[in-house]
C-alpha cells in the first residue's frame, strides 16, 4: 500500500507531467486563461489518463511485450517496435468510446466535458505518461495509480495557471511580453517552486 | 503550378513571420525538455523537420482520397509510421543520444505542429507545396529549439556539442557554470524571451490588450 501511495504522490508533485516533463503543453497554455474551463478539462485529463494507462498496459504486455505472443505460438515474436502506432490507435479509440458512452449514460458529465474529449486525443501528456509507463515498467495496478496519479497532477497545474492568469489581467505588462510570453514566463516560475518537491525523498 | 516567389514564401514564411512555437503556440511540448544540450536539440529538430515535410507530403498525395469524417486517424497512421521509421533509424545510428531523448522521439506523434500542418495545409494543398511547407515549419521549429540549446549548453555547461568553450571554475578554468540553465523549466524563460524579443523586432504580432 505504502508503495502505491508514494508512486501517488511521485506522479502529482514530483514529477508533475505538465511542469516538470512539459507534457500536454499545447493544450496547457491555450485553455488556462479561465478557472473553470481548464478544472473541466483537467477532469476529462485524469479521467482519460486512469483509463488509457491501463488499458495500454494490458495491450502491451498482451500483445507487444518481446515473447508476449506466446499463447498464439510465437515465442519470438516481438512486436514492440510497433507501440508508438498501437498506443495512438489504443488512445484515439479510447476517448472515442468514452465519448459515445459518457454521452449516453451521462449526459451531464459529457455536457461538461464535451468539446475537450477529443481534444485530448491529441494531447501529448496522454501519450507521454502511456509511453513512461512502458520504459518504467509499471504493473497493471501500478500503472492504475500512476495514471490517476499524473492526471490530478497535470489538473493541479492547469488550474493554478488558470488562477494566476486570471490575476494576471490587471498587470501592465510590457507590450511584446504580453500574452504568450509572460505565460511562458509564470510556468517558469511555477516549475521552478515545484522543483521545491524534488527534495521529497520516497 | 507555383512559382519560385510563393515556394520562397512557403518555405522562409514560418521561420520567423509565422513561426510554429513563438506564434502559433504549436508543439512546445517536446520542444523545452530536450534543449539542454546542443546535440540533443539538433537531432530532435531533424527528426521533427523530417517527420512533418514527409507526413505533408503523403498526406497530401492521397488528400482527395481521404474522407474527411476519418482524417484524423488517417493522418494519425500516416504520422505515426513516420516516427517508427525515425525513432528506428536513430536507434540504430546514434543509440546514445537517443536514449537520451527517451519519449521524446515517440511523442513527435502527437507534436501539434505535424498534426497542426497536416490539417491546417496539407489537406488542402498540392503535394509539393505541402512538402515545403513541411520543411519551413520544421525549420521554424528548429530555430527556436537551436536558440535554446545554444544558450543552455554554452551557458549552463560552458560548452558546444560537448567542447569547453568556456572552462569551468571545477576544470581550474574561469567560467562559474549558470546551474539554473541546467533545470529544464529554464527552457520556459528562455522561450519567453525569445518571444519578447522576437515581437519587439516583429512589432505585428504583438498580441491586443485583453
Amino acid at each position: 500500500m505504502e508503495h502505491y501511495l508514494s508512486l501517488f504522490v511521485k506522479a502529482v508533485f514530483i514529477e508533475n507531467l505538465a511542469l516538470s516533463f512539459f507534457l500536454g503543453m499545447c493544450t496547457f497554455l491555450a485553455v488556462s486563461k479561465k478557472v473553470t474551463t481548464s478544472f473541466g478539462l483537467g477532469v476529462a485529463v485524469i479521467f482519460v489518463l486512469g483509463v488509457a494507462v491501463p488499458v495500454n498496459n494490458i495491450v502491451y504486455h498482451a500483445v507487444l511485450a518481446p515473447g508476449a505472443l506466446e499463447w498464439l505460438g510465437f515465442p519470438e515474436a516481438d512486436l514492440s517496435f510497433l507501440k508508438f502506432l498501437t498506443f495512438i490507435g489504443v488512445i484515439a479509440a479510447l476517448v472515442q468510446i468514452l465519448e459515445m458512452t459518457l454521452d449516453k449514460f451521462f449526459p451531464a458529465l459529457y455536457n461538461a466535458l464535451g468539446i475537450f474529449l477529443p481534444l485530448i486525443t491529441v494531447n501529448c501528456a496522454i501519450f507521454g505518461a502511456v509511453a513512461f509507463m512502458v520504459e518504467r515498467n509499471y504493473n497493471l495496478t501500478e500503472s492504475v495509480v500512476f495514471g490517476i496519479g499524473s492526471g490530478v497532477g497535470w489538473a493541479l497545474a492547469i488550474v493554478l495557471l488558470a488562477g494566476l492568469r486570471e490575476k494576471m489581467k490587471y498587470a501592465d505588462i510590457p507590450d511584446g511580453l504580453r500574452g504568450l510570453g509572460i505565460t511562458f514566463i509564470t510556468v517558469g516560475l511555477m516549475g521552478f517552486g515545484f522543483l521545491s518537491f524534488s527534495g521529497i525523498s520516497l | 503550378m507555383a512559382n519560385a516567389k510563393e515556394m520562397k514564401e512557403v518555405l522562409f514564411g514560418p521561420v520567423f513571420a509565422n513561426n510554429p512555437i513563438a506564434l502559433q503556440v504549436l508543439g512546445i511540448c517536446s520542444a523545452l525538455a530536450v534543449t539542454s544540450s546542443l546535440k540533443n536539440a539538433l537531432i530532435m529538430s531533424l527528426a521533427l523537420t523530417v517527420v512533418t515535410a514527409f507526413s505533408s507530403l503523403f498526406i497530401s498525395l492521397i488528400r482527395n482520397h481521404i474522407p474527411s469524417s476519418v482524417r484524423i486517424i488517417v493522418q494519425m497512421t500516416i504520422i505515426a509510421s513516420l516516427v517508427i521509421v525515425v525513432d528506428q533509424t536513430l536507434q540504430a545510428f546514434v543509440y546514445a543520444t537517443a536514449k537520451e531523448l527517451t519519449v521524446f522521439v515517440g511523442l513527435i506523434i502527437t507534436n501539434c505542429i505535424v498534426m497542426g500542418r497536416a490539417e491546417a495545409y496539407a489537406m488542402k494543398s498540392p503535394p509539393l507545396m505541402s512538402f515545403l511547407d513541411g520543411i519551413g515549419n520544421g525549420l521554424g521549429y528548429s530555430v527556436v529549439l537551436l536558440t535554446i540549446g545554444f544558450v543552455r549548453e554554452l551557458f549552463g555547461a560552458g560548452a558546444l556539442f560537448g567542447v569547453e568553450i568556456l572552462p569551468l571554475v571545477s576544470d581550474g578554468g574561469w567560467y562559474q557554470p549558470m546551474g539554473l540553465l541546467i533545470m529544464p523549466f529554464s527552457s520556459f524563460f528562455l522561450v519567453g524571451f525569445f518571444i519578447w524579443v522576437l515581437r519587439t523586432y516583429k512589432k505585428d504580432q504583438i498580441e491586443a490588450k485583453a
